[in-house]
């Protein structure tokens, strides 16, 4: 088992964590982004929260579920370890005219990872907890009775420093995909000529219209703009 | 002292496989008993650190770089040759080996010469098997060039960075060693002297660079691999820390130094820009396959590159072509640089008066600039980023450098100084090119030495004098030299004087660029010997050297380097003097054809001089070991 | 041309450094800028101030030991090494800041010179292929498509300098390191000891506290020689594979 801890406890293999647990993440945005986009549909948050109901009790859902959180909690500690590890390697002296050479993005993921971290403690107290632990009110639909996780959302997006909160997080989400996407494919050693460009393209529109997509939501819901 | 180059009998093809046979042998057991230092980590340093610490000596390398892959091997362009005939084009080992000789003008042994031939293709399996990317066909196979206006393609190349592949080849052998134990590596670590005990080399004094620490090393043989002295005419090719410290200190225990003057002289260098000039930066000489030298007519003294493309045609001198009209601008790197050095002593130079144009405007009229871009691309890169000027819009500018110096510590067959135990490898030595290089065989000769020559030839030796013939760092003649170690090192700080290092180096350096140059004569060598004496006193008297000895101290190292560089000079100006010949790159005007060419005089100078080291300010004694030709016949060069 | 200059001075590695200021009124556009501060350097002798240290030897490029991390940027403005920097790069009154590399695997020795044999440790650890002197076969045995010796010969022409670890936000030698491992993955005669190189390298490297990767390819920017971060992938993939599939190996102390 050495050899599995050597592995990982490497800068390489470390990187690998960092990797893995961000495509799964870029996943898990994916579909999250799907469910969210019902909270625009002018059904008075039917869909949505037959959504969130099936998401909630699936029994594959909520492993995935778990393993999710597991790999947020690994991204961001490891994240942290890895910054810290990584400023430890400049030495005791730093420069006084730092290098900018690359781009903005790719230099600050800590700060931008941090931002994302705060964000998602936020969200999970006042979503996630809330569905699950707290004493939401319920709707019945066709006979089904499910939380009305909308009404929560609802609320919150009404708040203007949330919504602001929300969209500002989102650009810091953008940013942290900006360079997270491409990042994780070379990290994992998947760079080559023929499919760069297709990383790249995929992993830069990503960066941009998931995170849009994401921050128009509370917009909207603020305005009262649905479809 | 008789000098003997211990040349093996027979016919010249056999006289290396031989000798191998007769070479005694240390039995592999014994081996581990016996230590080896090698001085320096370029081409020869390496390859012979790495071959014996394979054998299973025990060696230490040392280099004054913070690590041995900074060698100023490094900075070789051109490529390596080799007689494989892989092109199918009649190379063979006998038309190198006839090549070098006839490109040395008759002033190289045939053994050696053949030897380094013979041992040439084993070189480039060599360095192909430690992966190194030599330039390949698209059938996979390795490509060759012609060089240097050889009539066959022999050269093999990787891109223009031969001298770095190759080099970090070796460093990558000499890594390996390192892994395993054999080959303790000293970076930083500056060799200052030779210690020599009863007759025969037995260590040498380093300081530590960093530390400043002098300290003795003891061992059974000492390898000097430590380069050219290029650097005496302070603008060179050379690296910055290139310097003669090393063979200088071996030639004052004892070895004799063979050919001093015989230096080489490189037509495509970048020209001095100003009195900051650090180093001159050399272009490959392909540049001339297509470019025409030319200057001006008449004076005109500062004429540009962009009012030169103005200048209509009757009005130029295409110097080379006029007067070689069958080589043109092809003509070998003595011959362009001569004449080019020739027209600026007319007043006809260009731009600051030391240089000429090489133009490639009808290269591009005719091929177009996409294909000069393609050929020369890289070349001309270098050349706009150095002058900041755009050469595909007017001519470069041209100036010959010093670039390699094919004199050195005279070492017999074995490669063996005149100090038992004491080799000298690579361009140290004086041994294989004679009074001129061919281009892309100092590559050649440095692996040859390291990787081929010296693993066997060291063994003779040391299964001579056997393992316990050692002396250790105990032995009072070591603490000798360490106490003469370190008595310069406090003259040098103590003296505080009003001039700088580099203002001495600069003074040495123009005496020997103008009188001991490109071009020769009695009456300047007479002047640079006494200028180069006063330099010398007063170097000692009125340098300034700041900061202390226990620490880094960078103008420590340089004037110590310096201070042997002006006595070299002194022996380089005597042998030019002795030597009243024109040959290869060593020019005495009073040694003309009519014609303005140089001429031989093989009846007085078929011989190679080693010099004997007398004392401070004697003058120093000639030896002369003949040279016996007995496969080639002399004739004189003509490029008309 | 005028010029002020911020030089980091230090006596030596366990002395607190500083930067000091130096107006410089000598200045050519054409000198390179280490003759700039050769110049500066005889000022400074013929004014009894000790000269600033600093390393250099070919000046033309190739040697990979000049090391200055000037206004930001390992080498300065161009892309290029310092020695092949000229002072037409600069404005005339400009201040221009110069500093050592700063990594913990890179400790200064003196004013802008560092240490760097963890380099040469890493390459000690494997990069070379096991062969000796004699004994191999005749070079056109191995052919080797042109291309792949291409993609070869672009890793091997790294030159050692640690511009990619000085410009790297975490001090990674990852172009470095993978330079070395590419070159020889791609080579057939670094097929046999492939794996077992990878591992060792990237071991070595860890252990002479080198940050990790993470990707901003400041390196790529950077690299006197133009190295592609693509080797760093390949160096990832090599070393996964190896790890995955290789015998255990041990590492060599140094550094950390």
């Amino acid at each position: 088992m050495k050899w599995f801890l050597d592995l990982f406890s490497s800068s390489l293999g470390r990187k690998v964590l960092m990797a893995l647990t961000g495509i799964f993440l870029i996943l898990f945005l994916a579909v999250h982004l799907a469910g969210n986009l019902q909270l625009l549909k002018d059904d008075a948050g039917k869909s949505f929260n037959i959504y969130a109901d099936f998401m909630g009790h699936n029994p594959l859902i909520q492993l995935v579920s778990k393993g999710n959180f597991a790999f947020i909690l690994l991204h961001a500690i490891w994240g942290i370890m890895l910054t810290i590890k990584n400023r430890k390697a400049r030495g005791p002296q730093g420069y006084a005219n730092p290098n900018k050479s690359s781009v903005w993005a790719s230099r600050n993921m800590g700060i931008l990872g941090t931002l994302i971290l705060i964000f998602l403690v936020i969200h999970l107290k006042d979503f996630y907890a809330q569905a699950h632990f707290g004493s939401l009110s319920t709707q019945v639909y066709e006979g089904k009775e499910v939380t009305d996780l909308y009404t929560q959302v609802a609320y919150w997006f009404n708040v203007e420093w949330y919504v602001s909160l929300y969209v500002i997080c989102m650009a810091a989400l953008g940013f942290h995909l900006w360079h997270g996407f491409a990042s994780a494919f070379q990290t994992l050693g998947l760079n080559h000529m023929k499919y760069n460009p297709v990383i790249n393209f995929v992993g830069k529109t990503f960066a941009v219209v998931v995170p849009i997509a994401f921050a128009i939501i509370p917009i909207f819901m603020y305005l009262g703009i649905s479809f | 002292m008789k000098l003997e180059s211990k040349i093996p009998e027979g016919p010249l093809a056999e006289k290396w496989t031989k000798h191998k046979f007769n070479l005694k042998l240390v039995n592999p057991a014994n081996k581990r008993k016996y230590d080896v230092i090698v001085v320096g980590t370029g081409l020869a340093g390496a390859s012979a650190a790495a071959s014996l610490g394979e054998l299973g000596y025990n060696v230490k390398a040392f280099c004054f770089q913070d690590s041995p892959r900074r060698a100023h091997s490094i900075a070789a362009q051109g490529g390596i040759n080799a007689a494989k005939n892989y092109q199918n084009d009649g190379d063979s080992v006998y038309r190198l080996f006839y090549d070098t000789i006839k490109g040395g003008d008759y002033r190289a042994r045939e053994a050696n010469v053949y030897r380094l031939a013979e041992v040439s293709v084993d070189i480039i399996d060599q360095c192909v098997a430690q992966g190194v990317p030599f330039a390949r066909e698209y059938g996979g196979l390795l490509a060759n060039r012609s060089f240097g206006g050889a009539q066959v393609s022999r050269t093999f190349y990787a891109r223009g960075q031969t001298g770095q592949q190759l080099l970090l080849g070796a460093y990558s052998a000499l890594n390996r060693q390192i892994a395993n134990g054999k080959v303790k590596m000293y970076n930083r670590t500056e060799m200052l002297d030779v210690v020599v005990v009863d007759g025969k080399a037995r260590g040498i004094i380093t300081r530590d660079l960093i530390t400043g620490k002098i300290e003795a090393h003891s061992a059974h043989a000492v390898l000097l691999c430590t380069g050219g002295y290029g650097n005496v005419f302070y603008l060179s090719t050379n690296a910055k820390g290139s310097n003669v410290t090393a063979a200088w200190r071996a030639h004052k225990k004892g070895a004799f130094f063979g050919n001093p003057c015989f230096t080489q002289i490189h037509p495509t260098c970048i020209p001095v820009s100003g009195t900051h000039q650090s180093k001159l930066t050399l272009m490959s000489e392909s540049l001339r396959n297509d470019g025409r030298v030319w200057v001006p007519k008449k004076a005109m003294p500062g004429l540009k590159s962009q009012e030169a493309m103005k200048l209509p045609e009757s009005e130029r001198d295409y110097f080379l072509e006029r007067k070689y009209p069958s080589f043109g601008n092809l003509v070998p790197r003595d011959v362009a640089s001569r004449n080019a050095k020739q027209v600026c002593d007319e007043g006809r130079g260009v731009g600051s008066g030391l240089a000429v144009f090489l133009d490639f405007t009808d290269a591009i009229k005719r091929d177009g600039e996409d294909t000069i871009r393609a050929k020369y691309g890289n070349l001309f890169d270098m050349y706009a980023q150095i002058t900041g000027e755009n050469p595909y819009k007017g001519p470069m500018m041209i100036y010959p450098a010093v670039h390699y110096t094919m004199g050195g510590l005279w070492v017999d067959y074995n490669l063996m100084t005149t100090v038992p135990g004491l080799y000298a490898l690579g361009e140290a030595n004086f041994s294989d090119h004679g009074a001129n290089r061919l281009g892309a065989s100092a590559l050649m000769q440095g692996l040859a030495d390291g990787y081929f020559v010296i693993p066997y030839t060291i063994g003779d030796y040391l299964a001579t004098i056997g393992w316990n013939d050692k002396v250790g760092t105990d032995h009072p003649a070591f603490k000798e030299a360490m106490d003469g170690v370190n008595e310069r090192v406090t003259k040098l700080l103590n003296i505080k004087g009003k001039k700088t290092v580099d203002e001495f180096h600069r003074e040495l350096g123009h005496a020997m660029w103008e009188y001991c140059g490109m071009a020769r004569n009695e009456e300047g060598l007479k002047k640079a010997k006494k200028i180069i004496q006063d330099l010398k006193a007063e170097f000692w008297t009125n340098v300034n050297v700041l900061g202390g000895a226990s620490e880094l101290n960078q103008e420590l190292e340089k004037a110590g380097r310096v201070a042997d560089f002006i006595e070299l000079g002194e022996l380089m100006v005597d042998d030019a003097l002795n030597r009243s010949e024109s040959c290869g790159g060593h020019f005495r005007e009073e040694s003309q054809t009519p014609e303005g060419e140089a001429m031989r005089k093989d009846d007085e100078f078929t011989y190679a001089a080693a010099w004997e080291y007398k004392g401070d300010n004697q003058q120093e004694a000639l030896h002369k070991e003949e040279l016996k030709f007995e496969n080639v016949k002399l004739t004189q060069r003509s490029y008309k | 041309m005028k010029i002020t200059l911020k030089v980091w001075r230090q006596k030596d590695t366990n002395s607190k450094g500083a930067f000091k200021t130096y107006q410089h009124d000598h200045v050519s556009p054409d000198m390179s800028f280490l003759e700039m501060i050769d110049v500066l350097n005889e000022e400074l002798t013929h004014k009894g101030e000790e000269p600033i240290a600093f390393d250099h030897d070919c000046r033309e490029g190739i040697c990979g030991m000049c090391s200055l991390y000037i206004n930001g940027r390992p080498h300065g403005p161009l892309q290029t090494t310092t020695c092949q920097l000229h002072m037409r790069s600069f404005t005339d009154g400009q201040t221009i800041t110069v500093e050592p590399w700063r990594a913990s695997a890179f400790p200064v020795v003196k004013d802008l010179v560092v240490d760097r044999t963890a380099f040469d440790r890493i390459q000690q650890a494997g990069g070379y292929i096991n062969v000796n002197t004699g004994g191999v076969p005749d070079a056109n045995v191995i052919p080797i498509a042109k291309k792949i010796a291409d993609e070869a010969f672009d890793a091997a022409t790294c030159i050692g300098c640690g511009a990619c670890v000085a410009a790297c936000k975490n001090a990674s030698a990852m172009l470095f390191v993978s330079a070395k491992v590419s070159q020889f993955a791609l080579l057939p005669q670094g097929q046999v000891e492939r794996k077992e190189r990878a591992e060792k390298m990237v071991a070595q490297m860890d252990a002479e506290g080198f940050g990790s990767c993470t990707n901003t390819y400041a390196c790529e920017a950077e690299c006197p020689k133009g190295i592609k971060v693509t080797n760093i992938a390949r160096m990832n993939r090599e070393y996964f594979t190896a790890m995955l599939s290789s015998y255990q190996i041990e590492t060599k102390g140094g550094g950390d």
